[in-house]
């Protein structure tokens, strides 16, 4: 570095340095819009993940079915599973639907994993309590107030067998086989006394069903059988979620795997709108701040107009004042932008924090372009004051005038 | 050769004629002093030999050259490497120290030298003072960077507009002993002033009043 060049930078840092209170009006303001950047910037980019997580409230977004009577089995269920991001999937619940008579009244008894049932249902709303043990049942309330039964009552589910040859029915304790009279066929009763824990409210379909565990489901039947229906709650967003689609109905065997369309699309336009909605925000809030950090830096310019004349009275050039005041520009874009970057960060986490109760994901890429654009954005705001500045009269400028 | 000659040089400002019809002549190594009262065109007169300004008609030649038609940028530059300023508000940049304040005019003439600068300083006794802030310095002081700046990039002409303006007595004659070393070791310098005192250590007197040269005499009482 020459002499003239290290006399250019003793001149630029002593302007900063020396003439602090000024600096710190430009600097602050500078900070604010890069703040405000970077955090609108982190918000924006944040959206989707947060509002995926917020949307599962909605229920399960994939549906998995078999592709044969025998249901969905256990084997073929995880690795249809095995298929989803674990950060993003959020649980999955099988169900297996059996019809059955309580009362003499015919039911149909779901049989499902009570620890997952909550992960992807989560606006179920139950009256008591999940059932925690064998022999316990949660009743739809529909199918409650049909039956008449309430909280903390009994029942019977009764599966009729039809005796035959090969029927075992060994299993069944202390059976009694009965004859129709008419047609001579026998039959063989089996009972499963379950007791209501739990009575559910959803205002949909799931109000006609009995959930039961699937072991006392096995042990009315006397046999197993796969799933019918496996629900799925994944974090993503409706193209990626198409994609996991694609990729189980296509590598697992014996699955076919759906959207549920009503709740996908529903998101894809809250989302795609919430979108929009942050990026008119961001543009209407960095516009307002170029035109802040540009006031201010006229502001500060013009009343360097003395100076700027006597620049030019020692014989500096246009050019050479241009640079000067430019790069104190730059300095104090380049400063702001990366004090921005980390205060945008704990701006967009508290507000990710109050909205959506999570932190932000930090977004590495946004913080040198957030110096880059506070760089810029600094830069043109002092271009337009200093170049207008610099066409003074020195004669003038010095007589006071 | 003169060093300056301003022909028929005049300056109009819509009715106002600043400046009218001026026949000036500095020598090399000439002292004078211009002055008459406010309004009488000695601003006018400064800005046009410094190169700030440009006549409305007339010509300006410095040392022989005519500069009247010179581009904007030819004029800065030729007034950058020609002629050294001194003001009456002295117009130092004020988050600049005394030496960095000589620097700044030697970064726009050649190549900044700090210790030139602090030989300038030295040179109109400041050079304790070197390191101080405008703000920490008194009117004098800040008189004497001004003229340390003026002479930093050894100039052909001092102009000093009012240099004394904002002195007092003490300051005033620190100033003006300056000068007249300045004088002897052969500089030309153009004062503007309205001080008869200021004006009467000057080897030459010029009075303008409303824009004409009304008298244009030796100083017979001009001593060295």
């Amino acid at each position: 570095m020459n002499k003239k060049q290290r006399m250019f930078f003793r001149m630029v840092a002593a302007s900063l340095v020396r003439r602090r209170s000024r600096m710190i009006v430009a600097l602050l303001a500078i900070v604010v819009g890069a703040t405000i950047l970077s955090g609108l910037g982190m918000i924006y980019y944040d959206v989707p993940r947060q509002m995926s997580a917020q949307f599962r409230s909605y229920g399960a977004n994939i549906i998995l079915t078999p592709d044969n009577e025998n249901g969905i089995e256990e084997n073929t269920l995880k690795a249809a599973v095995a298929a989803f991001d674990k950060e993003q999937l959020q649980g999955y619940t099988p169900y297996r639907y059996e019809n059955s008579k309580i009362h003499n009244m015919p039911v149909t008894l779901a049989a499902t994993d009570f620890q997952s049932v909550l992960k992807t249902s989560p606006y179920w709303h139950i009256t008591g309590s999940l059932p925690a043990a064998e022999g316990e049942a949660l009743i739809g309330a529909k199918t409650a107030e049909s039956l008449g039964l309430s909280l903390g009552d009994t029942a019977a589910a009764v599966n009729s067998f039809t005796v035959t040859d090969t029927t075992d029915i060994s299993g069944i304790p202390d059976y009694e086989i009965v004859t129709d009279p008419e047609t001579g066929e026998q039959y063989c009763d089996h009972e499963l006394e379950l007791k209501i824990t739990g009575i559910l409210e959803t205002g949909g379909s799931e109000e006609d069903y009995i959930y039961i565990h699937s072991a006392d489901m096995n042990s009315l039947l006397l046999r197993e059988r796969g799933y019918d229906v496996v629900e799925v709650s994944v974090a993503a967003m409706q193209k990626e979620l198409k994609g996991y689609t694609e990729a189980i109905s296509r590598q697992v065997k014996g699955v076919s795997a759906k959207l549920v369309k009503r709740v996908t699309a529903s998101e894809s336009t809250v989302l795609t709108k919430l979108e929009s909605l942050v990026l008119i925000v961001t543009l209407v809030v960095l516009a307002l701040t170029m035109i802040c950090v540009a006031t201010t830096m006229t502001a500060v310019i013009a009343e360097r107009r003395k100076e700027i004349g006597l620049r030019k009275a020692l014989g500096a050039l246009n050019s050479s004042i241009v640079a000067e005041f430019l790069s104190e520009g730059l300095v104090l874009g380049g400063v702001g932008g990366i004090l921005g970057s980390v205060l945008g960060y704990y701006f967009a986490d508290i507000v990710s924090m109050n909205v959506f109760s999570s932190g932000i994901t930090l977004r590495p890429l946004l913080i040198p372009i957030t110096i880059l654009a506070s760089v810029l954005v600094t830069g043109a705001a002092c271009l337009i004051p200093i170049r207008s500045a610099v066409d003074v009269d020195p004669a003038l400028v010095l007589k006071g005038e | 050769m003169s060093l300056l000659e301003l022909k028929n040089v005049s300056k109009i400002y819509g009715e106002l004629h600043a400046l009218d019809q001026a026949n000036l002549t500095v020598e090399k190594g000439e002292w004078i002093a211009i002055m008459g009262p406010s309004g009488s065109g000695k601003s006018t007169m400064m800005n046009i030999i410094s190169c700030m300004d440009r006549p409305t008609s007339g010509q300006v030649i410095f040392d022989g050259k005519d500069i009247t038609k010179e581009s904007r940028r030819k004029l800065t530059e030729f007034h950058r490497d020609k002629i050294g300023l001194v003001f009456q508000q002295f117009h130092l940049i004020n988050y600049l120290t005394a030496v960095e304040n000589v620097m700044v005019a030697q970064y726009y003439h050649s190549m900044p030298d700090e210790k030139e600068a602090l030989e300038a300083l030295e040179r109109v006794g400041l050079k304790e003072r070197a390191r101080h802030l405008p703000s920490q310095l008194s009117g004098g002081e800040q008189q004497r960077v001004c003229i340390a700046r003026a002479l930093i990039n050894s100039p052909e002409l001092i102009l000093a507009d009012e240099p004394t303006g904002n002195l007092d007595e003490a300051n005033e004659n620190i100033v003006l002993d300056i000068f007249r070393q300045l004088h002897k070791e052969g500089t030309s310098l153009v004062v503007v002033t309205h001080d008869p005192e200021v004006g009467e250590v000057a080897q030459r007197i010029v009075r303008l009043d409303h824009g004409k040269i009304v008298s244009d005499r030796k100083n017979e009482h001009f001593t060295e």
